[in-house]
């Protein structure tokens, strides 16, 4: 269990200066996600052109890991239609909780967060924001938990 | 409980050596590193004796208690009530017919809330609680008040941690039935002025309640000097099991309290007609109670007894305030709690690190503390955090492990640089 593995730069980075931070104003989905564990709260918000993820933003205050995976997500989903996500965010559950998955490259700068799953109490920090992302796409303006 | 705790002339000061090498989870590693236990507020770790006595009851004596007519039904029956005396005396009532086992504080609070609270409040009644409660000290009157349509009013703190005695002066009112205080603050460290808020309450006519978890461990408690109606604490936080605490509670209290549990052991006689219910304490113990663990609370007395509580609280204060002073020289630390008569708890925040990565970084480091919300949520927001992290000192805690403290603190900002 290495620190470095999990602090990694690209996360200091996006935890430093998150990307895509904010609301899309106005929005076609937004949802609300609640780790209760540790009491973060982010919101994802989103424009859709058609099946297409046209704009996504997030908000909230939490730990670097929750913060970077969410900046690092509204990045990965930007300009991706519906089934890209889902298929991106199978690949990420997988990449947080299997020991024997492996980061392709279509995971991209996402595959900075495979080093969480070492750390097992820290894998909800970085699966809420895709949590909610879902919920978002799902139904707009629900809230869902890591619970 | 003193304010502040000072330098015995009872006790002799601990020797902390001796202390540690009476548990032995501290002989760990953690990830490579000895492990610095600063975790002690949420559960403290467990000494040889008592780890001893509860495999010497389930290896010799147990059976079920006031059932049986044969030897390990008597023996089990003499330590389980055995503990009980022991209790009695550590907190210095009455008698033990005012000595509940229950699983811990928050099933203590929450026979109070359902057994006197929820038969005899009504709409417009008010339970008088801080703003620094843990939940356990929250939920169960929030339970109350839909059931009975009573209020729950919050005594406000101040930027301290302090409890705004004042404000709760004025908060005591007609409509008050009940008052329920922490004695410590978990997640502040707080140590409130339980005399003064007992005797305004009891001016008044109105009952108290403490909630003790956080207290037991520090302070000699002596419920009858302190006069309160109800004091709740947990064997786990004083260096005995899981699974196993007190209600204290006057005995006339006791009296006029329906039993809150039906079962086996808390009745005389029942049939279908008619149950008549056992007398105190068993009343309020139905089914077949956790034996092992109060053995194992009896003998953590025992052990806090041959330390001697005054230098426990001694040894931890000047382990605070080496921490209060080490912290403070590291920039962008800011303590939460900074209360003038407090416990051995530090809350803290790090500028630019969330707590939960704080303790991430620390226990890679080999140091245990706690990170989140302490079950204060709305401390947290009075203070507007959305976590701390905590450390909290025990009897085996050392000046080696503040500076462990520390110097993990650095490093978390050398990861954060």
């Amino acid at each position: 269990m290495e620190l470095r593995d999990l602090y990694r730069d690209v996360i200091l980075d996006h935890n430093r200066k998150p990307r895509n931070f904010g609301r899309v104003e106005p929005a076609d989905a937004y949802a609300e996600g609640h780790n209760p564990l540790c009491g973060d709260r982010l919101t994802v918000s989103l424009r859709l052109a058609g099946d297409r993820v046209e704009d996504v933003r997030f908000e909230g205050k939490g730990c670097a890991i929750s913060t970077a995976s969410a900046s690092l997500m509204t990045e990965a989903v930007k300009g991706k239609d519906r089934a890209a996500v889902q298929d991106l965010f199978t690949r990420m559950h997988g990449l947080l909780t299997r020991q024997d998955a492996t980061a392709g490259p279509e995971l991209g700068k996402l595959a900075a967060l495979s080093g969480v799953r070492e750390f097992p109490a820290r894998v909800k920090c970085a699966s809420l924001c895709w949590h909610t992302l879902n919920a978002a796409l799902d139904r707009s303006g629900t809230s869902v938990s890591t619970e | 409980m003193a304010a502040v705790p000072q330098q015995s002339l009872r006790s002799a000061p601990l020797d902390v050596e001796r202390v540690r090498s009476d548990f032995p989870i501290l002989a760990r590693r953690v990830h490579g590193k000895p492990l610095v236990y600063l975790d002690s507020a949420a559960s403290s770790q467990r000494p040889l004796a008592v780890l001893r006595a509860v495999e010497h009851y389930e290896r010799e004596l147990h059976a079920n208690v006031h059932r049986g007519v044969h030897t390990l039904s008597q023996e089990a029956t003499a330590a389980y009530e055995g503990a009980r005396e022991r209790v009695r005396r550590f907190l210095n009532a009455r008698s033990t017919r005012e000595i509940i086992f229950t699983r811990g504080t928050t099933e203590s609070i929450n026979l109070v809330a359902q057994s006197y609270a929820r038969p005899r409040f009504g709409p417009g009644d008010e339970i008088l609680i801080t703003a620094l409660e843990h939940h356990a000290n929250i939920v169960p009157w929030q339970l109350v008040r839909e059931q009975t349509g009573a209020k729950l009013v919050v005594a406000p703190i101040d930027r301290r941690g302090e409890l705004r005695v004042d404000e709760l002066d004025r908060l005591l009112g007609d409509r008050t039935r009940l008052v329920a205080v922490a004695h410590v603050s978990n997640a502040l460290g707080t140590i409130l002025p339980v005399e003064r808020i007992i005797a305004a309450a009891h001016a008044r006519g109105v009952p108290v309640l403490l909630d003790g978890a956080q207290a037991v461990p520090h302070a000699p408690v002596d419920v009858r000097a302190l006069g309160c109606d109800f004091f709740a604490f947990s064997a786990h936080k004083m260096y005995g099991p899981t699974g196993i605490g007190v209600l204290y509670a006057r005995e006339e209290l006791l009296a006029s309290m329906p039993p809150w549990q039906g079962g086996g052991d808390m009745i005389l006689s029942v049939s279908f007609d008619r149950t008549t219910y056992n007398e105190l304490p068993w009343k309020f113990e139905a089914g077949t109670p956790n034996m092992s663990g109060a053995v194992g609370l009896a003998a953590a007395i025992d052990y806090i007894d041959s330390l001697g509580l005054d230098a426990i609280a001694a040894h931890e204060q000047a382990l605070l305030v080496l921490a209060t002073d080490e912290l403070a020289r590291i920039p962008g630390i800011e303590l939460i709690g900074t209360a003038a008569h407090k416990a051995s708890v530090l809350s803290f925040v790090m500028d630019g690190i969330h707590a939960h990565d704080l303790g991430t970084i620390l226990d890679a480091e080999g140091v245990a503390v706690r990170t989140g919300h302490h079950c204060a949520m709305p401390v947290m927001d009075f203070f507007g955090v959305p976590a701390t992290a905590r450390a909290s000192f025990a009897c085996y805690n050392t000046a080696g492990d503040v500076q462990r403290l520390v110097a993990a603190l650095h490093k978390a900002r050398e990861v954060f640089r």
